[in-house]
């Protein structure tokens, strides 16, 4: 592992890493069940270095910057290099985001930039949103079919011509290297302004617990503009000589296969897919014979009884040699994140001997605040503060439980383009999460739900009402405002969140089929994972203020006054 | 060749079957996601029938942001 310490940027660090591990395999790109790429750290370097090159050629300087929609593959680990190589700051975006969101989002970050894949430029090149984003000069697009028509865009494999040596831009510590949207696609986006220093602290004090190396082998499932990805599937491993491994199909029976295929080390997924794995195998348990599972069962206790202080990964391995051949035999650990992981689930495969590492963070707090260490494994906490997070519990009530606040380097600059919505967030230095938490005597933190109006789901995605309200406007209602139910009603949960509409009928009006049909078919507008999953029929006047703006705290507070279980209808 | 009729019925059969719902409760207009409570692992599975059964390669682009099955349909019957 090369020693950040010594490193300015992710650009420097990066340069350094592809020249010290040049004969290590970097990247593996598989496509079902056919291998595609395979590249090594000097192939990744000369492929970065001719994009770095056609971007220095079309004027692209330090300081301006590139986005990438791309889902996860080689492309955008080689791009996401030049940019840093060429002292730009990158602007991942999410490729599940509607064209007219990217547009959003394009315009709000001002790239000069833009990196995708022909199916995604498709779509962008056509949508009405393409006019807000007058910065942007020029857009590469990878993947695209001969004859294609890219409407003003380059073709990326085009950049593979230039043979001459980019010039490296070396930047410092103190310089913004990413924005990246936690948020903020229906009218105030949240871009979170990440500096160099943040990712170089955080990549340190990840790896000291969960270290990579040349062999080691990463399997990128979660999307890369995702922080962890970014970290654990292209950072973290690249500054430590490890192979990074991307499937361009994630159905289930492909993700499977790559685990015994590529001898996966570590993986990074949402909840969601952690408990589908789940499912699976205990489908397989519950299909022994009486004898089998007798057997079974107790080399489980056997394993549980031998890994209660920390993990012991050779000795379960040898114990239930199935079960983690079916994971490639070589899995250190499985990563989760994105969203809150139910205590039931990290021990189920605790006791199979698969340590997961959970923790808590935030995009805003530069990835990971808390992480499991394992020593000892603790399913019902996110772990304890990483080093160099100093982690406190502000106002905690008669439980102890207040809000998390976080002070560390790894703390972003601030929002862009939103100085009062940064002032609000980090006061002092302190970064205010909106997460309700406490610590337990060991120092572990529990997770007791949030102040904020918000959800996280179980694929990872944190969903604003504001940002979702648009989609209703249409509704004949007298007024409509979208909560957080966990909000409105506090559960001290962090499972089973869902977003409400609250409605306020005309006079006269009643909640009949016709109503009920319209909610469905604009909530039906909206990505599935981000409808409403309930209706609330509010009696009274929505309280605002003189420039008529809902006042959505009093309103909650209102509704929390109301019984949920009554007054809740599902859609 | 397959109509987008036929195609769109047919993915309706393998959609009751694969989620194992009463025979004729979906319709080519439902959204899957809300009709048969699914999330977006559940669909990836859906598809993987899909292909076989059509004996095509659907790439997961194709899909994003589809959540009905007539979209669907017309996904797959441009691969046909």
């Amino acid at each position: 592992m090369l020693d950040l310490e010594k490193y300015q940027s992710i650009g420097a660090a990066l340069n350094d890493a592809l020249n010290q591990f040049a004969s290590e395999t970097c990247l593996i790109e598989a496509d079902r069940e056919r291998e595609k790429e395979r590249l090594t750290y000097r192939d990744f370097q000369q492929r970065g270095n001719a994009v770095a090159r056609a971007l220095q050629a079309a004027a692209f300087h330090p300081d301006d910057r590139a986005a990438i929609i791309m889902t996860n593959q080689s492309k955008w680990l080689i791009s996401a290099y030049a940019i840093f190589f060429s002292g730009g700051v990158l602007v991942p975006l999410d490729y599940k985001l509607t064209p007219d969101e990217q547009w959003q989002l394009l315009a709000h970050s001002g790239a000069s930039v833009l990196v995708t894949e022909y199916p995604v430029w498709r779509q962008l090149a056509v949508a009405a949103g393409r006019s807000n984003a007058v910065n942007l000069k020029l857009v590469y697009v990878t993947e695209s079919p001969t004859n294609a028509d890219l409407d003003g865009a380059q073709r990326w494999e085009d950049t593979q011509t230039k043979t001459q040596a980019p010039v490296f831009a070396p930047r410092n510590r103190s310089d913004l290297a990413t924005i990246v949207y936690s948020s903020g696609t229906g009218g105030r986006p949240k871009g979170c302004m990440v500096k160099h220093d943040n990712y170089l602290e955080q990549c340190v004090a990840l790896t000291s617990l969960y270290p990579f190396a040349p062999g080691y082998r990463y399997l990128s499932i979660l999307p890369t503009n995702h922080a962890i990805d970014f970290m654990v599937g292209f950072f973290g491993p690249f500054i430590c000589g490890a192979t990074v491994v991307h499937l361009r199909t994630l159905r289930p029976e492909f993700v499977r296969e790559a685990f015994t295929k590529y001898k996966i080390t570590y993986v990074s997924l949402v909840p969601l897919v952690l408990k589908n794995l789940q499912k699976g195998l205990q489908a397989r348990f519950e299909a022994l014979t009486p004898g089998k599972r007798r057997v079974f069962d107790a080399l489980v206790s056997v394993n549980k009884s031998l890994t209660k202080s920390h993990p012991r990964l050779g000795l379960s391995r040898m114990l239930l040699k199935q079960v983690h051949a079916a994971f490639g035999g070589e899995l250190r650990a499985i990563i989760v994140g994105g969203a809150f992981t139910e205590p039931q689930t990290l021990q189920f495969f605790y006791d199979l001997g698969i340590p997961v590492a959970n923790g808590y963070g935030l995009t805003e707090a530069g990835t990971a605040i808390t992480v499991n260490d394992l020593h000892p494994f603790r399913a019902d906490t996110v772990g304890k503060p990483l080093p160099g997070m100093s982690v406190r519990i502000v106002e905690p009530d008669k439980d102890g439980i207040g809000e998390v606040q976080v002070q560390s380097r790894t703390v972003m600059a601030g929002y862009l383009n939103e100085p009062e919505l940064t002032a609000e967030t980090i006061v002092d230095g302190w970064l205010r999460t909106g997460d309700l938490g406490r610590f337990d005597r060991s120092g572990h933190l529990q997770l007791f739900g949030r102040k904020k109006n918000m959800v996280v789901t179980e694929e990872g995605k944190n969903i604003y009402p504001e940002d979702i309200e648009a989609v209703f406007e249409p509704l004949p209602v007298k007024e409509f405002c979208v909560f957080a139910a966990n909000y409105v009603w506090p559960q001290r949960s962090m499972v089973g969140e869902q977003l409400l509409l609250v409605i306020h009928l005309e006079n006269g009006q009643s909640y009949n089929d016709e109503l009920k049909k319209a909610i469905s078919f604009l909530n039906g507008r909206l990505l599935n994972y981000k409808r409403v999953h309930g209706i609330v029929v509010f009696e009274e006047d929505f309280p605002r203020t003189a420039s008529l703006k809902i006042k959505r705290n009093l309103l909650a507070e209102r509704l929390a006054t109301l019984d949920r279980a009554s007054v809740v209808k599902s859609l | 060749m397959r109509t987008i009729d036929q195609t769109t019925q047919e993915i309706l059969d393998l959609a009751t079957k694969h989620f194992n719902v009463p025979a004729g409760s979906l319709a080519s207009d439902d959204d899957f996601f809300k009709k048969l409570g699914i999330d977006s692992l559940q669909t990836l599975e859906l598809l993987s029938r899909i292909e076989n059964h059509f004996n095509i390669e659907l790439p997961d682009y194709e899909v994003q942001g589809v959540s009905d099955f007539r979209t669907l349909a017309s996904r797959i019957q441009s691969r046909l």
